[in-house]
């Protein structure tokens, strides 16, 4: 007997036993469905803390003054700032530290009136350079960037976020116009497309000028080479590490340091902000993970039942089958890719239910669920290994059976 | 219909090279069942022949040994000791799959309980011996076609076992016993579970096939059903208590 033929019973077979057959494949259907939808919801995690850390401007490190254990209660700026503007230069050497892809020294005010005419707004005035676009991996949704003709001349040019840019210009585009800062008129270069809010800051709510003009006109009051923090962009992510050594080293070598616990400069990523999150959703997944393991094995435990039964069932069938010239052999595949049909139709509408689900309930919850095709294709293998592996002992059991025993069954 | 070459071809018994060789020839076959330490010898030393074209009733009450002796005659179990040559071929010593072959190729069985499989047609009910022989699909579909006109059923090829009457189930099983074209036709008490009219029906179609050569072999404890046969073998516990010519109906 061909493939194509105990395929064809096996199909026979199953159309007959309709009700059993879909219960049956229920029960794999559902295992099926929960995997590719816990897969669906780590991936979707991940994928939306590695979207949160590229936001915050991917592969970045953030380099303070100071000691993390006193810079909270630490004065302002000026007040003991360890770092300088020829760090940052020191930083941007691309043969001391090849794995740097950009440095972005900022010179941040507290928070300033801006006044446009009439309206007034206060936000944050933020100093930097030109790198610092990239660095935090921002965009303009009009105008320009600063520049470096503007550092060097302490141009009075500003580069509003998008928030700050409504608030006092209204739906009109500003690139043109002029904002007042302390009395000082600034000419309104680009803005900022928005960018949403990391943990602690709105991001859409701040005015870029370059970091000369902070440090000489708006903040004022103390050296003009120091610096509040340092953005430093790795030049891939892989190279992170590297990047987080490099600058280190020259900052080490910068401010003479012979050992760690004089360090007076501190080092932290967004990696080890949002490792937490990644950690916390990986652990989740892991366990839903083993609840849908579970939902697969009874599912699984049930084609083995339903086989079971139905080789009983069929006693007298299978005689009548080998008095026509069945081997145990054809016997066997019978049974065997009665079970797998069983378990490929049950994964294969458990994969439609999981990705109908993927599209459906993220309307419901706020997590995203992404559906991973890798994942979808071992699922479907897995349902097929499911029918084969516990329809071999049904199989078995079936071809076993003696013919004339068979037949007289009742 | 009856005079096409195919149909001749597939309905006329294939009496293998020698037309003199027994289809059934057993030489001191015992049969002994042991379950623990009892042993119960259920046929003692049984020797018969039977030839091509011979319509052979087996009698006996039951508990006389008459189904041990169907089921070693079908090839379904194996006799303890003995010979038996099945149209020439010695079945003595074959294991489980050279006897599957040989049921598939030699034999057609006819069962009291029809034995159709309820989720297929009339047609594949009998193409499932030929699907067993690895016979293509297109010659198979003929084939079976063939047979079920043979038996009168040629306008209930797409019918289920259910749609149709006792009578007409146990045709569709005589046409699925004749479609491999056997050396032997095996029917266990083949009116068992039919009414008079459906009896004399199938009964009928068997004397027809003893009219074409057919070789049949007709298990039963009905004398009314014997009587249609050319020759009766009485089994009375577990050896031939009698065999001779009825001279039949025909």
């Amino acid at each position: 007997m061909t493939w194509a033929d105990i395929l064809a019973n096996s199909w026979d077979a199953i159309r007959s036993h309709k009700m059993r057959s879909a219960l049956t494949s229920l029960g794999i259907l559902i295992g099926i469905a929960a995997v590719v939808l816990t897969v669906g919801l780590g991936q979707g995690a991940q994928n939306k803390v590695s979207g949160q850390l590229s936001a915050l401007g991917g592969n970045l490190l953030i380099v303070s003054p100071g000691s993390s254990t006193t810079g909270g209660v630490r004065g302002g700026f000026g007040s003991a700032s360890t770092l300088t503007m020829s760090d940052a230069q020191a930083l941007s050497s691309s043969v001391a530290a090849p794995d740097i892809g950009g440095v972005a020294p900022i010179l941040q005010s507290n928070s300033k009136e801006l006044d446009n005419g009439a309206t007034n707004w206060t936000t944050t005035v933020v100093g930097t350079t030109q790198p610092w676009l990239s660095v935090r991996g921002r965009t303009l949704s009009s105008g320009r960037f600063i520049t470096a003709a503007d550092e060097s001349s302490a141009a009075a040019v500003t580069v509003l976020a998008s928030d700050t840019a409504t608030q006092l210009f209204g739906p009109v585009d500003p690139v043109g116009q002029n904002v007042t800062i302390n009395g000082t008129p600034y000419q309104v270069v680009g803005v900022l497309t928005s960018a949403g809010s990391d943990s602690t800051t709105n991001l859409d709510d701040q005015a870029i000028v370059p970091f000369s003009t902070a440090s000489q006109r708006i903040v004022g009051g103390s050296s003009r080479t120091s610096v509040q923090t340092i953005y430093v962009k790795a030049a891939s992510p892989s190279k992170l590490s590297a990047a987080y050594q490099e600058t280190s080293t020259i900052l080490a070598n910068r401010h003479a340091l012979t050992s760690s616990s004089t360090t007076d400069f501190t080092i932290t990523t967004q990696q080890s902000v949002l490792s937490t999150t990644s950690s916390v959703d990986s652990t989740l997944t892991t366990l839903l993970m083993g609840v849908a393991a579970l939902a697969l094995l009874v599912g699984g435990i049930g084609v083995m039942n339903i086989m079971l039964v139905s080789v009983k069932e069929r006693t007298r069938e299978i005689g009548l089958r080998k008095a026509l010239g069945g081997t145990p052999t054809t016997i066997r595949r019978q049974f065997l890719s009665e079970a797998s049909i069983l378990g490929l139709t049950g994964g294969l509408l458990g994969v439609a239910s999981g990705v109908g689900g993927a599209l459906i309930l993220p309307h419901f919850i706020s997590n995203p669920i992404t559906i991973s095709v890798p994942w979808v294709l071992i699922s479907i293998a897995v349902a097929i290994a499911i029918g084969v592996g516990f329809g071999v002992y049904p199989a078995a059991r079936a071809a076993r059976l003696s013919p004339i025993d068979a037949l007289r069954s009742e | 219909m009856a005079d096409a070459p195919t149909l001749t071809r597939g309905l006329a018994p294939d009496t293998s090279p020698a037309p003199e060789q027994p289809v059934i020839d057993l030489g001191g076959i015992r049969k002994v069942y042991s379950s623990g330490t009892i042993e119960f010898e259920a046929l003692h030393s049984i020797s018969l022949e039977i030839h091509p074209g011979e319509y052979v009733a087996v009698m006996g009450p039951s508990g006389s040994g008459k189904s041990t002796l169907m089921n070693i005659l079908g090839c379904l179990d194996v006799a303890t000791a003995g010979r038996y040559l099945l149209a020439g071929e010695d079945v003595s010593d074959m294991d489980e799959d050279e006897l599957a072959d040989v049921r598939n190729r030699r034999i057609g069985f006819v069962f009291q309980q029809f034995n159709l499989l309820p989720a297929m047609s009339a047609l594949r009910n009998v193409e499932l011996p030929l699907s067993y022989g690895a016979v293509p699909r297109e010659e198979r579909r003929r084939r079976a076609q063939e047979a079920l006109e043979r038996v009168g059923l040629g306008d209930r090829l797409e019918n289920r076992p259910n749609q149709m009457s006792g009578g007409q189930q146990q045709r569709v099983a005589v046409a699925r016993a004749l479609v491999t074209d056997p050396a032997l036709v095996l029917a266990d008490e083949p009116t068992g579970n039919l009414d008079s009219t459906s009896t004399a029906d199938v009964l009928r179609l068997f004397d027809e096939l003893h009219a074409q050569g057919r070789t049949v072999v007709l298990i039963t404890h009905e004398a009314e059903v014997a009587h249609h046969a050319q020759r009766v073998i009485n089994i009375r516990d577990g050896s031939v208590a009698s065999d001779g010519q009825t001279g039949g109906v025909r």
